[in-house]
């Protein structure tokens, strides 16, 4: 309990730190735009490929569904709404989680152990600025960027289904599927991927920032920055979606 | 180069420091004087990268005063504090060569950080500079896993040499290297004290690095210094704590 509760706190002040060191110049521009294309462009084939088979698949599930009404026309928006309101913020952070999360915690904690963030110290460098602010801001704006992304490669993929099923033209399919689709669905995709963009980074840069115990510690700061980043993604899922259905829809 | 004992660039007084319940430093007290290299033995967790942690601000005392170049390291805000530390080269154990760059970012690095105005060719000219005191020039493009031990370590100096520091401090400069790469790294301390007219602390328990570099060397035992002169001045003693690590030393050695 004493050791979850120092936790807690290590947490807080991990987080007050953050925030100080983001809105207090000098900035890292730099390296902030570098962690941007780093973060963008390692999961951009990953999204791209996951984007459209989560599109095709879906949309083959629900055929079936949709066909015992006759209903197979409703199709392209029901394939929208479920991407832009869930599945693409959702599967895209989830890619993230996995594939950038882990390489900010294994990074972070190998550079700890390996004495490189104290090097960066006494080479008049804030380590805390340079290496946790840029990666958290970079994941807390890719990741929107990215989900979008990824939506409209779904809906690609949906098309690519109905079009060989039901020969629908590109126009028609993206003229139904985003009759259904308001400004609020898209607002929200933006802030809840924007919110576990900022969980990713923030669990990857605590957990390797605080890595210890050599190569084991790397490793392990690795694994919980996904599983704890993957976690948390999912309490925030489920606490989105009930403050949106309660206050907006 | 002539030691100006007048000027002491490093002064301790008094330092305690504990982690938890273990005192790790228990009152000690160093001067390290202009162009001096001064060599801290002592056996592994005796507490000697503590000490030189605590000379450049990366650990605070829990008591005491520390003094670098006129400056109380504890009293000072973080820009005053990075300004002091561009002018102390901390050359790591490890040799902390950032994976993630080529020898040629890592050079640049705290150069770039510190002198925001130079031009693209002046940091070239430091680059190539510092890689040819070191001997390494060959290796500027290579990733830090592609280079050996020695190489590291010769890199790690060279990146702490390209501000020009009035201070070096080694942490085990030679733990783990062959005693041909050992020789070579003491002789490279030495040519960096004649060349860049710096005083240096060695933190050691290599007797050969500390005969071959110190002009002063001090044994840390206990948290406590409890010898200090020249090589022969501290192991001339019936201190069984010095001669019992003096005996070790050589029997590893043999």
């Amino acid at each position: 309990m004493k050791a979850f509760l120092l936790r807690m706190y290590d947490i807080y002040e991990f987080l007050l730190r953050f925030y100080k060191e983001a809105f207090l110049p000098p900035y890292e521009y730099k390296e902030i735009i570098n962690q941007f294309f780093d973060v963008g462009i390692r999961s951009l084939s990953i999204i791209s490929l996951t984007g459209f088979i989560t599109g095709m698949v879906f949309t083959k599930q629900s055929r079936s569904s949709l066909a015992e009404f006759g209903a197979t026309s409703w199709l392209p928006s029901l394939m929208a709404i479920a991407i832009i309101r869930a599945l693409a913020p959702l599967v895209t952070a989830l890619i993230v989680a996995g594939k950038v999360g882990s390489h900010i915690g294994a990074e972070l904690g190998s550079m700890k152990v390996t004495e490189q963030i104290e090097a960066m110290e006494v080479s008049s460098t804030n380590p805390f600025k340079f290496l946790i602010v840029s990666r958290v801001l970079a994941t807390t704006c890719m990741v929107p960027i990215l989900a979008a992304y990824m939506g409209l490669v779904a809906m690609l993929g949906a098309y690519v289904n109905v079009h060989f099923n039901e020969e629908t033209s590109f126009t028609t399919f993206f003229q139904a599927a985003f009759v259904r689709i308001t400004f609020i669905d898209i607002a929200v995709l933006v802030l809840k991927s924007a919110v576990y963009g900022f969980t990713i980074g923030f669990t990857g840069c605590f957990n390797g920032y605080y890595a210890d115990h050599g190569t084991v510690g790397v490793g392990r700061a690795a694994n919980t920055s996904v599983v704890i980043s993957m976690f948390l993604i999912f309490v925030e899922e489920m606490l989105i979606v009930q403050l949106v259905h309660s206050y907006l829809h | 180069m002539s030691i100006d004992r007048g000027n002491a660039v490093i002064s301790l007084r008094d330092v305690h420091k504990s982690f938890g319940e273990m005192a790790v430093l228990k009152g000690v007290d160093l001067d390290v004087f202009k162009g001096e290299n001064v060599v801290v033995l002592g056996r592994s967790g005796s507490g000697k990268s503590v000490l030189i942690k605590i000379i450049v601000g990366l650990l605070l005392p829990d008591r005491g005063t520390v003094r670098v170049l006129g400056c109380a390291v504890g009293s000072l805000d973080t820009r005053e504090l990075q300004q002091l530390r561009s002018k102390i080269g901390f050359s790591f154990q490890s040799s902390a060569l950032y994976d993630g760059m080529n020898v040629r970012a890592n050079l640049e690095f705290p150069l770039v950080r510190n002198k925001r105005n130079l031009t693209r060719k002046e940091i070239d000219e430091a680059v190539a500079q510092v890689l040819d005191d070191v001997g390494l020039s060959q290796t500027i493009n290579q990733m830090p896993s592609e280079l050996s031990g020695g190489q590291k370590k010769r890199i790690g100096i060279a990146r702490t040499l390209i501000l020009h520091p009035d201070i070096m401090l080694y942490d085990e400069p030679t733990a783990g290297l062959d005693p041909v790469t050992s020789e070579e790294i003491n002789d490279l301390i030495n040519e960096v004290q004649q060349r860049y007219n710096s005083s240096a602390v060695i933190i050691t328990h290599d007797l050969t690095c500390a005969r071959f570099t110190g002009d002063r060397v001090v044994m840390l035992s206990e948290g406590k210094f409890i010898r200090q002169g020249s090589f022969d001045e501290v192991f001339n003693t019936d201190d069984t704590r010095v001669q019992d690590f003096y005996n070790y030393n050589f029997i590893t050695k043999a």
